[in-house]
């Protein structure tokens, strides 16, 4: 399919982005309300059985929850339009300025997570696809197949288990600390919940690296790039690599737009307030407009990667083109 | 992996098992699968050295010795029988967790792509939908719908995976049902539903059966995953997931509560990977470097 221009496509993608968006939304709307239990139980607790009818009604009324839930959804995404992603509940505080708080950290993690991931992952591939078949390939796939292998909630326990009885230190002992404030202390929180999520994710970096380098090392024109007496060097550096990464760009994209919608496991294990604790919070406590705001914000943040990575393509691979002219 | 070219056609193939042993990853990944399906039956027969349950207050925490070979935990049980009967719980939630979904999924996908047009963008429009959403975000909230528990983590990984199987088995389909065979199969006049399943359905059967090996890996470390976070298989019934959990704190004095549950996770992953990557290179050799 040829496009007329860049701007074309890439409105086409955006406005694409709106279905599954509304489907995404729609999904989480009718799943929370699955949940048992409603916001103010969840809210007041025991107490919640304290209220009189009236007082119930009203606080249902003040939270919009009293009206039937078409309407409520209908309200909410018209709200949403505007930008307005609705009031949580438990935070007292706008839900997208909730997410907005939380969001650093799970980004800089993610940040962190990818560029470990590279740094392992790209070069033991490569090295893995040049010497093929010897023993540093030998070891560099068994190093992958154990990242793939290990949960990172095992890793993560690992870490922590190590750093306490070799080391007698409990990282993130004490509140979390925003970079801007104190970026040393902050690294020093995050770089073992990033090591624990970055093994895995440079595990498959490497795997797909090493495949795609052995894939691109068979092709005619690396044959020629040789034969025409190139430095094997060159041959890898010019001709090869580039390549061989866009597989890795697809991968890393994918990653990261899960990475993105907060690491769960590893935030609650390392006591991180990032995205990921903030969802598993919200869906305990019922807090309604929370939960969906996150979920669109996630899947938005999903989409938009993958817009992304579309778009690298055809600044990696100068065969793919998506403003018209080929 | 060296590469394997079946220069000429076969005619007599070898058995798929032959062929699945002659390959390095295959062999051993069916090997410690094996191992750990017999495991899990005997721990779903209770054919453990102590009851999973059992406490014996007398020996709580005690190392590994020759009565307790992995050790016991803080109440006293015996880590090697919760280990086995473990084993038997995470088995049955991904057995049954794939059954579901690959059944569910291939459905969708097969249909999809046979009917093609406007029933197949809506379908892959609704796939696209849970891509878009985080699968953990997903799982938990199947969790909070239906209360913590094992059929609800059955579900839970049924839900994630189930657009995972609908997309793989799409894809085949699309080439397949334009070639002339299937044409044939019209002309002579068969139904479509009988033409999917006898003359479709077995010529896309290879990424599906890579595909199960992969959902069964995946679906043990969720189903330990979520059993960690308390989600999944409540205590006192064992899990290498809530074995896990239960280490965390007193690991530093007894380490082997925390080893013998994460090598069992970790044998258990590698083993249905490398089944996969087996499976893929015997079954698919097109698909090879694909994660």
């Amino acid at each position: 399919m040829r496009y007329p221009s860049m701007w074309r496509y890439l409105t086409q993608r955006l406005i694409a982005f709106v279905p599954t968006l509304i489907g995404v939304s729609l999904l989480v709307f009718v799943a929370i309300r699955l949940v048992p239990g409603d916001t103010i139980i969840a809210m007041l607790g025991t107490e919640a059985g304290m209220l009189t009818e009236s007082q119930r009604t009203a606080l249902l009324e003040y939270f919009g929850l009293d009206k039937p839930a078409p309407e409520q959804y209908v309200t909410w995404l018209g709200n949403v339009a505007q930008g307005d992603l609705g009031y949580s509940v438990r935070h007292g505080a706008p839900v997208l300025s909730v997410i907005i708080q939380r969001f650093p950290v799970t980004l800089e993690l993610a940040i962190l997570a990818m560029i470990i991931a590279l740094a392992i992952g790209v070069p033991i591939g490569l090295l893995s696809a040049i010497r093929h078949n010897s023993l540093i390939d030998l070891a560099g796939r068994l190093f992958a197949l154990i990242g793939l292998a290990m949960p990172n909630f095992l890793l993560g326990t690992l870490i922590i288990y190590g750093l306490s009885v070799y080391f007698g230190i409990l990282p993130n002992s004490g509140d979390y600390v925003e970079f801007t404030e104190a970026p040393l202390r902050n690294l020093q929180q995050l770089i073992f919940p990033a090591i624990t999520l970055g093994f895995a994710f440079s595990a498959s970096v490497m795997r797909t690296t090493r495949s795609a380098m052995l894939e691109v090392l068979g092709e005619d024109y690396v044959r020629t790039a040789r034969s025409k007496g190139l430095r094997e060097r060159t041959v890898i550096m010019r001709h090869t690599l580039r390549n061989a990464l866009i597989p890795v760009v697809t991968l890393i994209g994918v990653e990261m737009g899960y990475l993105l919608g907060g690491a769960v496991v590893v935030e609650e294990i390392f006591a991180l307030p990032g995205i990921g604790r903030l969802a598993l919070n919200a869906i305990s406590q019922r807090d309604y407009a929370l939960v969906q705001g996150i979920a669109l914000f996630v899947a938005l943040n999903f989409l938009l990667i993958n817009l992304l990575v579309d778009l690298l393509y055809a600044a990696i691979d100068s065969r793919i083109s998506y403003a018209g002219q080929n | 992996m060296p590469a394997k070219i079946e220069s000429i056609p076969a005619r007599h193939e070898p058995p798929l098992l032959r062929r699945l042993l002659a390959n390095r990853s295959g062999a051993v990944g069916l090997i410690i699968v094996v191992l750990f399906v017999v495991m899990a039956i005997c721990g779903m027969f209770g054919l453990t050295p102590y009851p999973s349950v059992e406490q014996h207050p007398r020996d709580r925490l005690g190392a590994p010795s020759e009565q307790y070979l992995m050790g016991t935990d803080l109440f006293g049980r015996d880590v090697a029988s919760r280990l086995i009967e473990g084993a038997g719980n995470s088995l049955r939630v991904a057995v049954l967790a794939v059954v579901l979904s690959g059944t569910l999924g291939t459905l969708i996908g097969m249909t999809s792509g046979y009917i093609g047009g406007m029933v197949d963008n809506i379908l892959m429009r609704a796939m696209d939908v849970f891509f878009a959403f985080p699968a953990i975000l997903l799982a938990l909230l199947v969790v909070a719908i239906l209360g913590p528990g094992v059929n609800t983590t059955v579900l839970a990984i049924a839900v994630v995976y189930t657009p995972i199987f609908a997309r793989v088995a799409r894809g085949p389909v699309l080439s397949v049902k334009a070639m002339d065979y299937i044409l044939a199969a019209r002309c002579l006049g068969l139904r479509g539903v009988r033409i999917l399943f006898l003359h479709v359905l077995p010529n896309t059967l290879a990424p599906l059966i890579v595909q199960i090996s992969l959902a069964l890996s995946w679906a043990l470390l969720t189903e330990a995953g979520l059993s960690f976070l308390g989600l999944g298989t409540q205590p006192p019934q064992a899990s290498w997931g809530v074995m896990l959990s239960e280490s965390r704190g007193i690991a530093e004095m007894a380490p082997w509560l925390m080893f013998f549950p994460g090598l069992a996770i970790m044998l258990g992953v590698l083993g249905f990977n490398l089944l996969g990557d087996g499976l893929r290179d015997v079954l698919d050799p097109r698909l090879r470097g694909i994660r």
